[in-house]
């Protein structure tokens, strides 16, 4: 069971004025509770990111909960398709699916406790627990009811318009909403907010490792440190393009000898990831520098030691959420390749932190280019790290966060 | 002559905004000078003045996010440079700086015969930030402690109480303090600093410089 973390544990990684202002600030609304509601409390990168926000806002005073709505199988394959069908995929709704999404959320409306001043609803799942909620009055804005803010996670720059309809009924009751990224954002009534997502320097996937623990690491997966890595983490996933990498790898080998590390997770539940997985283990046979490696959900300390042991990172993305792989490379100090999309682009600073790619050919001449001017890689990785420190950790999240209470309650 | 002691102690005030999107964007330089026509104050604010507070280990190309989008995202250099000389900091009022802008770039499309417009790159989103102060723990009542405070602060004080006169609280302008100190001659020399031609940590740098001599402490 790994120590807990506090607050005051941040100051070895964040300059010490941070945390007296995150105090502060928080003074501003101690006090005032706070309630998180999502779909699951483990696994996915919402549910790993509240179980380190909830201590770090009960150590600042402010009283917060965090509730997961429950449901039916049928419930989450039509919340599953109204994830896609928000990333643009193309999906077919019933209105039996609809009424089953409706009813789930009036059911767990009616179970919940959702009477605190501020309530950040995560995601399309519990999106319409707003319509079956009377608001109860707010300890101190006068109005009635709490504040109500939709947290949107994903990437909803172009939605399945009919999905967005639907689901934007329900967006429009709330106080605001959030997005990760400018692009995401739609046209709707209320106040939309920019926070970016962040990664947490302590935690088992970012914390500093010895060397010793990182040649361990790689010793049990099987990987060898006597050439360059080549490292991308990520679902195995098209819009993540592993073959392209691949391919980007194939033509950097003609000239410079590397390894290629591609780690993600299982896909015995996404049966498109593992053909997808399928396609990349044929593309990468025969190859003995090529290592495909399928980690569980909790390999959190296998993907730190990846990424403190590789030379260079990247993430090939062609449609990206956030992508934070990104930000923990950059955190350990290394240069980042990246697709042009999503938030790579946002944590990716042209030629300083790393080179963001459109092509398999832009991909391979970046990295070979890296490779001969290993100086330069030094130099972009120690630019990423002070970068991400300043804009992409926990701290400054929970900043914002704050910032918004205050805005809400004090509005 | 100096009345230290007898004036209100000076507080510290840090910061931090919270962005808000407007949901507007511009794919061309006309829609770029439509939306600096319609886009509220804090927008404007958002886009120039706090640029230095979001910039503080890297800086972009230019120091404001009108100009940054020309040069980089439609590629025209000549206006991301005509916007780039324009220096929020000569405008005490928000509508002046936005008459400035919208001239630059009318003026430029005036010159050209097509409307310069994004091809590869990316639409400017505006947006606007709402200033949320937070007080520090640094006060001072003496030139000295008011030295102090300016080497601890966070960086996000110095860009209050030095960048943002227009969104501060009228108690946080420290002009206005070290004239009733009666520290005149600091406070005309930081009058007379530029603060869009330093980052948060130049700007600390230069006014611990002027506060060292006023101070009279050796080497400065």
């Amino acid at each position: 069971m790994p120590e807990a973390i506090h607050l005051d544990d941040y100051r070895r990684v964040v300059p010490p004025q941070t945390i007296d202002l995150l105090r502060r600030l928080a003074g501003r609304v101690r006090g005032r509770s706070l309630l998180h509601v999502n779909s699951t409390r483990v696994g996915g990168g919402v549910a790993e990111m509240l179980s380190r926000y909830v201590p770090l806002f009960e150590e600042l005073g402010v009283p917060v909960r965090w509730d997961v709505i429950s449901g039916a199988e049928e419930f989450f394959r039509v919340t599953k398709s109204l994830h896609n069908a928000l990333q643009g995929q193309e999906q077919a709704f019933t209105a039996e699916m609809l009424a089953a999404y409706l009813e789930t959320n009036r059911e767990n409306a009616a179970r919940l406790h959702l009477d605190s001043d501020v309530v950040i609803i995560h995601d399309p799942q519990p999106a319409a627990l707003i319509v079956f909620t009377r608001r109860p009055a707010s300890a101190g804005t006068g109005r009635e009811g709490g504040r109500w803010i939709w947290r949107c996670h994903i990437d909803a720059s172009r939605p399945q318009r009919r999905a967005w309809a639907f689901l934007r009924q329900f967006v429009t009751r709330y106080d605001g909403a959030i997005f990760s990224l400018p692009e995401f954002a739609q046209q709707l009534p209320i106040p939309q907010y920019l926070i970016h997502p962040s990664i947490d320097p302590l935690s088992e996937k970012n914390r500093d490792l010895t060397a010793e623990e990182v040649a361990a690491a790689l010793d049990r997966l099987g990987v060898p440190r006597d050439k360059p890595i080549l490292l991308q983490v990520s679902r195995f996933d098209r819009f993540k393009d592993p073959i392209g990498v691949i391919n980007a790898y194939r033509l950097v080998k003609k000239h410079d000898d590397c390894r290629l590390v591609l780690a993600g997770g299982p896909a015995d539940d996404d049966p498109e990831g593992a053909q997808v997985l399928a396609e990349v283990m044929a593309a990468a046979q025969g190859d003995a520098d090529i290592h495909i490696l399928v980690l569980p959900p909790a390999a959190h300390y296998e993907v730190n030691a990846l990424q403190r042991a590789a030379s260079i990172i990247v993430q090939k993305s062609t449609r990206e959420g956030f992508g934070l792989t990104v930000a923990e490379g950059m955190w350990k100090g290394k240069p980042v390749i990246g697709g042009h999309a999503g938030g790579i682009t946002e944590q990716i600073i042209e030629g300083v932190t790393g080179y963001t790619v459109t092509s398999v050919e832009g991909c391979a001449y970046r990295v070979r280019y890296l490779l001969h001017n290993p100086a330069l890689a030094s130099q972009m990785g120690h630019h990423g790290r002070e970068y991400v420190r300043e804009r992409f950790l926990i701290t400054r999240d929970l900043a914002e966060h704050l910032a918004l209470m205050v805005t809400l309650l004090h509005a | 002559m100096s009345s230290e002691g007898a004036v209100q102690p000076f507080e510290f005030v840090a910061c931090l905004e919270l962005r808000e999107m407007l949901g507007r964007v511009a794919w061309d330089e006309r829609e770029l000078l439509a939306g600096i026509e319609d886009a509220p104050a804090d927008s404007l604010y958002y886009h120039t003045r706090s640029y230095f507070l979001r910039s503080r280990y890297l800086s972009a190309p230019y120091p404001n996010d009108f100009a940054t989008w020309a040069a980089i995202q439609v590629r025209d250099r000549v206006l991301g440079e005509r916007l780039a000389v324009v220096d929020p900091f000569d405008f005490g009022d928000v509508e002046l700086l936005r008459a400035d802008l919208i001239s630059v770039i009318d003026a430029h499309l005036g010159s050209r015969g097509t409307v310069p417009r994004v091809d590869a790159g990316e639409p400017f989103h505006f947006m606007r930030s709402t200033l949320i102060d937070v007080p520090a723990t640094a006060r001072a009542t003496t030139l000295e402690e008011f030295r102090d405070g300016l080497a601890r602060v966070d960086g996000s004080a110095i860009y209050y109480h030095f960048y943002e006169p227009a969104r501060r609280r009228p108690e946080a302008d420290p002009l206005r303090w070290l004239d009733a100190l009666g520290r005149h001659d600091v406070a005309d020399r930081v009058r007379a600093l530029h603060p869009s031609m330093s980052s948060l940590d130049g700007m600390r740098a230069e006014l611990l410089a002027i506060c060292d001599q006023a101070l009279g402490v050796h080497g400065a």
